[in-house]
């Protein structure tokens, strides 16, 4: 492997162990208050949470430039202040996985949440325990597989994200190129058996992490 | 001393109106299914809100509309066995009746915590699972850990609806012996007559989302107040009597 090929990989799960930590940070909270609390637009943002899994890529691409370009509504403050535009760096690549696989961790953890026997939560209720602890010694840990499978989907689709990153974050060889990236420059200029590698990689990756995904979402109890 | 209800609640296609006062005592709110009573001990134990009136234990009050009072359900000092016992699947006997001593001192947990243990006779599994102990030890491990707080009021919600009858016999003799050492208002929901006539002092009759009687066990059960109760106790006459010459 020559090293453009093994920074495309060192790119790829640096990008998407920071889109999932993210994801775990900011989607395991929201996937909690969507499953537990009653709140005006509650659907409605599980909806807009929920459309980068079903819109093309290009369309969330599209959106995240109106977001985070120069005179994006979010970017042009960056662009103000520092100088500086998200746009074509590492971290645009970061931004663009973590909206895509957002999703997932949504989806599957809410519904993980949401089959915890609400008479358990009342039950530490009763026994004194505050909404806080109960929520970290009963409701995560008893929807813990599912959360996990959430975990692990988001970090495939993130690995394997492509078209939002190709928007926001370009195709720039030694700086945003990350395997998907990568292997569609390589098969355009017809290295075969780079691009080949490459995707076998991410083939067996992805279907180690769907492995795991199912065994985490099969339940114990 | 006691416990003392008075709510009001409104639901889709349904509405509790009740008032009623206990003592130190074992009542057991009866009648049929969906007659309110569960909705009581859940706006007692403050898991919903009353639309009006006041519910005080022991001197404290839970909730009073009036003055603006809701306490909240942590800080209500109440044991309540749920029909499904509601044990977490996730902890051991041990982690599960530890888990309601919370406040309690560290010193005091262990010490209550071994009394439960011997009383309840669960030490020998106290490193299971629930899916790895019996119906009965369920039931046992579900009261010890409603009582490692000391409650005030302890709130019983058909407990022993889910045994077969010899154990639900054998666990009636248990909760008769365990009031003999923890003397607090007990309120026990059930639909099942001979169990509200067994283990009762006082009897709540529940219709339709209001009380249609109150009083001793006898004088209920031998005297039925109206039309509803003696419905609610039809077929059941024989058994009452019996357990009537018994008293």
């Amino acid at each position: 492997m020559d090293n453009s090929v093994l920074f495309s990989l060192r790119l790829s799960l640096q990008v998407a162990c920071v889109a999932t930590v993210l994801i775990v940070v900011i989607g395991m909270p929201i996937a909690y208050l969507l499953a537990r609390k009653n709140f005006p637009g509650k659907e409605a943002l599980d909806i807009v949470l929920t459309l980068p899994l079903v819109l093309p890529p290009t369309v969330t691409g599209y959106y995240l430039i109106i977001a985070f370009g120069r005179n994006g509504f979010i970017g042009r403050y960056f662009y103000e202040w520092l100088d500086w535009s998200i746009m074509f760096t590492w971290y645009a690549a970061v931004i663009a996985s973590f909206v895509v696989a957002l999703p997932l961790m949504i989806k599957t953890g809410r519904a993980a949440l949401e089959s915890v026997d609400s008479n358990l939560v009342n039950a530490a209720y009763t026994l004194g325990h505050s909404e806080w602890e109960t929520a970290l010694r009963v409701t995560l840990p008893l929807a813990r597989r599912g959360l996990l499978a959430g975990i692990v989907l988001s970090f495939t689709r993130a690995l394997g994200e492509f078209g939002a990153t190709l928007m926001l974050a370009g195709n720039i060889p030694g700086k945003t190129d990350t395997m998907p990236l990568a292997i569609y420059s390589l098969s355009a200029s017809g290295d075969k058996e780079q691009a080949a590698g490459m995707v076998a990689l991410l083939t067996i990756v992805a279907a180690l992490f769907l492995y795991l995904a199912n065994r985490y979402s099969r339940r114990i109890f | 001393m006691g416990l003392s209800v008075c709510v009001k609640k409104r639901l889709k296609g349904f509405s509790l109106d009740v008032s009623w006062e206990i003592g130190d005592e074992l009542a057991v709110l009866f009648g049929f299914s969906g007659s309110g009573k569960s909705l009581t001990l859940q706006l007692i134990a403050g898991l919903m809100k009353p639309d009006s009136g006041a519910i005080k234990a022991n001197g404290s009050t839970y909730f009073d509309s009036e003055r603006h009072i809701n306490m909240s359900p942590q800080k209500r000092s109440l044991g309540y066995v749920f029909q499904d016992l509601a044990l977490f699947p996730h902890m051991t006997v041990r982690q599960n009746i530890l888990f309601g001593a919370k406040g309690v001192a560290q010193h005091e947990k262990t010490e209550r915590y071994r009394e439960l243990m011997e009383a309840f006779h669960v030490s020998s599994i106290e490193n299971r699972r629930p899916s790895e102990i019996s119906g009965g030890q369920k039931q046992r491990v579900a009261f010890a850990r409603a009582l490692m707080r000391r409650p005030d009021v302890l709130l019983l919600d058909e407990p022993f609806s889910a045994l077969d009858a010899p154990l639900r016999i054998e666990m009636r003799e248990f909760l008769k012996e365990l009031r003999s050492n923890f003397q607090v208002p007990v309120v026990l929901v059930t639909h099942d007559a001979v169990e509200a006539a067994s283990l009762a002092d006082s009897i709540i009759v529940y219709s339709e989302g209001a009380v249609v009687q109150g009083g001793a066990v006898t004088k209920v059960f031998g005297n039925p107040a109206d039309e509803r109760v003696r419905r609610l106790l039809a077929g059941q006459e024989n058994i009452f009597q019996s357990i009537c010459k018994q008293l």
